[in-house]
């Protein structure tokens, strides 16, 4: 009996579990399937059956250049997630591991960045670009993209280091470890999962960013978001091609995302079952 | 060895001096066919010019304008040449924000320009942008669900004609409407369509003295005529169809008219993408006998940032893609039919043009109909058809756009959407030193 019901619920939860994904899935599978379909297919209302026409991915390719873009949102989201890296796990560590009376407030008052509307601080930050030469430069852009996520990627790290009990670090002390040593052979590797998923969300959103990447360059810097706005069209059906653009732009990080689920998962699940 | 460095160092030194003297203009533009054709033919201009090089920034026309507003505002730089609409010229050149044209060639002839669209784009009789594609508004129609309906068009119809010949022409089992408007909003969507219907009815934005005109009698009329035309003779879900969506549903051949921009015209006659192609007919946009046709003004023009560093260079691109000489080449590369129309009178003097663009009069006499100078019966202290020029208009035309929105979606009466209406323009008139 209580096999039975243990089967049912387990039908159950799977039959939900694969609700909630295709609901989350649903946008992305329904672009790829618009990305398939004529201009006339696209516009006319909900249908799940495309004509399976790929001229809209030759018509992308050829009035654009893709690969340009795409570099430029390799390099973006790489160098800014290295250089949040950089930052964050020394100030996520000390914040983890030797607090203050203060530490919470720094916290808080990093996140209380993320709070206000990226619109409302558009031109102080286009003025300096513009005073400092930055504007349409990966320099510029990998600073701007580090610093939006640099909140999110401490916290995120904050929250994974409290996770390690300090007394195996107290232990290593005992054992007369170094700072270094300590760092090295007892505290990264425990760490790792943490960073690995850390490093690939904020890859993610850093690809993802199209706010700014979109306003503060015109050719030489601007990645695969600008390559998609590219498409949209004030006179003229543009829904197919604009769909065929985002799914080129969204393929490698999907494809990235898909080979590192194990890592993001473990990574966000980490410290929660104890 | 050193023979083979000497020269491999020779060589780069000279690609590099080349590479010096390049200038690379950058160029703002919105993605429309015209554009995107311009983009393919642009070896004509730089074989002629080697030491200019082209690159391309194509953004949706919001973001376009978000982009060029806050680069040309706070002289960013990053633009050489920008692609902006009649609606910003006015209000730019007026800011200092857009150097004036003059050295725009010996042989550019600048009288050859459509006077109805030139003089949008000329302050103090500066010539502030080069125009490169522009259109008015007109009817659409089919003309076989017209003869089936027992109705033969006018060139020149009424609103009453229209309404009667939409009320006529609609078959819903069939799932055809008998007309598809604009209804989306947005000052650039249903406000654009409104405002130009708006003065046929006799009604404008604001009286001489800036006070708002949505409480007088013209306003309540020309709102009522269009929710209850809608209603018995519009498609479902009109308030969220825009130009796009209405396209759509006339190429499936699920409208009997459509009153929009005459550049629809050539997406609607292309047998590639539309089912009714060999069906459609043209007729002026429609009047109520007050002496003013709906019909709009709007031309997408070149102009020239005063931030930029290449003035002289930009001009010269401005100059090659409005010129006569362009025309030419779009004719002998892809046909007379894709030449951008609305901008040169000798265009439409040409026979093959007219003969390839069977719409081509009626582009023009809509054209040469509107008057952004006098647009409505009464006197008005603004310039613009389907807009005002002034900077309040796109925040104003916006919120009034989601009011007359709702009101045709039936979320609220047309009472109080035009009371509501009164209200929000009055505020900005006075906060903006208009009123006072």
């Amino acid at each position: 009996m209580a096999r039975a019901v243990s089967t049912r619920r387990k039908v159950v939860f799977t039959i939900l579990a694969w609700s909630v994904a295709l609901l989350l899935f649903f946008p992305i599978l329904y672009t790829v399937i618009t990305s398939v379909k004529t201009e006339g297919e696209a516009i006319s209302g909900f249908s799940l059956i495309p004509s399976f026409t790929f001229e809209n991915y030759v018509e992308v390719q050829t009035q654009r250049d893709y690969w340009r873009p795409f570099t430029n949102s390799v390099v973006l989201s790489l160098l800014s997630t290295f250089v949040a890296l950089v930052i964050a796990v020394p100030a996520a560590w000390a914040m983890a591991f030797s607090p203050t009376p203060r530490t919470k407030d720094i916290l808080m008052w990093m996140l209380s960045t993320k709070m206000m509307p990226a619109v409302a601080v558009l031109v102080p930050i286009y003025l300096l670009f513009r005073d400092w030469g930055l504007l349409d430069t990966r320099t510029g852009l990998t600073f701007m993209l580090t610093m939006i996520n640099l909140p999110i990627v401490v916290w995120m790290l904050y929250t994974y280091f409290r996770e390690i009990p300090g007394e195996i670090l107290e232990a290593a002390r005992m054992d007369g470890a170094t700072l270094w040593g300590e760092i090295a052979y007892v505290l990264t590797p425990m760490a790792i999962p943490g960073i690995a998923s850390t490093m690939l969300l904020n890859i993610i959103l850093a690809w993802n960013e199209s706010f700014w990447t979109i306003r503060l360059t015109t050719t030489n810097s601007a990645p695969l978001t600008a390559f998609i706005a590219s498409f949209s069209s004030p006179q003229g059906l543009f829904w197919a091609k604009l769909s065929a653009a985002s799914t080129l732009a969204i393929a490698p990080i999907l494809i990235m995302g898909w080979f590192s689920q194990k890592q993001l998962v473990r990574g966000l699940t980490f410290g929660a079952v104890k | 060895m050193n023979l083979k460095a000497i020269l491999l160092g020779a060589c780069s030194a000279a690609v590099l001096a080349g590479m010096a003297h390049a200038e690379t203009l950058t160029i703002a533009t919105v993605n429309n066919g015209d554009m995107v054709r311009m983009q393919k033919l642009t070896d004509d201009f730089t074989k002629a010019n080697p030491d200019i090089q082209l690159q391309w920034v194509t953004l949706e026309e919001n973001v376009l304008r978000e982009r060029v507003t806050t680069d040309v505002a706070t002289k960013g730089g990053q633009y050489d040449i920008m692609t902006i609409g009649t609606y910003e010229v006015p209000i730019w050149a007026k800011q200092g924000w857009l150097l004036p044209l003059d050295n725009l060639g010996a042989d550019y002839d600048v009288d050859d320009l459509l006077p109805a669209i030139r003089s949008g784009l000329t302050m103090d009789g500066k010539l502030y942008a080069a125009p490169f594609y522009g259109e008015s508004s007109m009817v659409m129609y089919r003309k076989d669900l017209m003869e089936k309906a027992g109705l033969k068009m006018p060139d020149a119809p009424t609103w009453d004609f229209i309404a009667d010949a939409a009320r006529k022409m609609t078959d819903r089992s069939a799932g055809i409407n008998g007309i598809c408007l604009r209804g989306k909003a947005g000052w650039g969507e249903n406000i654009a369509f409104l405002t130009a219907t708006s003065n046929a009815f006799g009604a404008r934005w604001f009286d001489e003295n800036w006070k708002p005109q949505f409480d007088q009698p013209e306003w309540k009329k020309t709102l009522d005529f269009y929710v209850q035309l809608m209603k018995d003779a519009g498609p479902p879900g009109a308030s969220s169809n825009g130009f796009n969506e209405n396209l759509a549903l006339f190429q499936q051949g699920k409208c009997g008219m459509w009153i929009d921009a005459t550049v629809a015209a050539s997406f609607v006659t292309d047998p590639k993408s539309s089912t009714v192609a060999d069906k459609v007919g043209f007729a002026l946009a429609p009047d109520t006998g007050l002496g003013k046709r709906g019909n709009w003004l709007w031309a997408w023009n070149l102009a020239i940032p005063a931030g930029t560093q290449k003035a002289a260079a930009a001009e010269k691109f401005v100059s090659w893609a409005t010129s006569k000489h362009y025309l030419d080449l779009v004719a002998e590369k892809e046909g007379w039919a894709n030449v951008p129309p609305g901008t040169r009178t000798s265009l439409y003097k040409n026979e093959n043009y007219l003969k390839a663009a069977p719409f081509a009069k009626m582009t023009l006499d809509s054209i040469n109909a509107a008057d952004p100078k006098n647009p409505s019966v009464k006197p008005v202290p603004y310039v613009g058809v389907q807009f005002v020029a002034i900077p309040e208009f796109q925040g104003l035309g916006t919120t009034v756009g989601q009011l007359f929105s709702a009101a045709l979606a039936g979320q609220m009466s047309v009472d109080d959407a035009l009371a509501q209406a009164q209200g929000v323009a009055s505020r900005e008139m006075q906060r903006g030193g208009y009123m006072k």
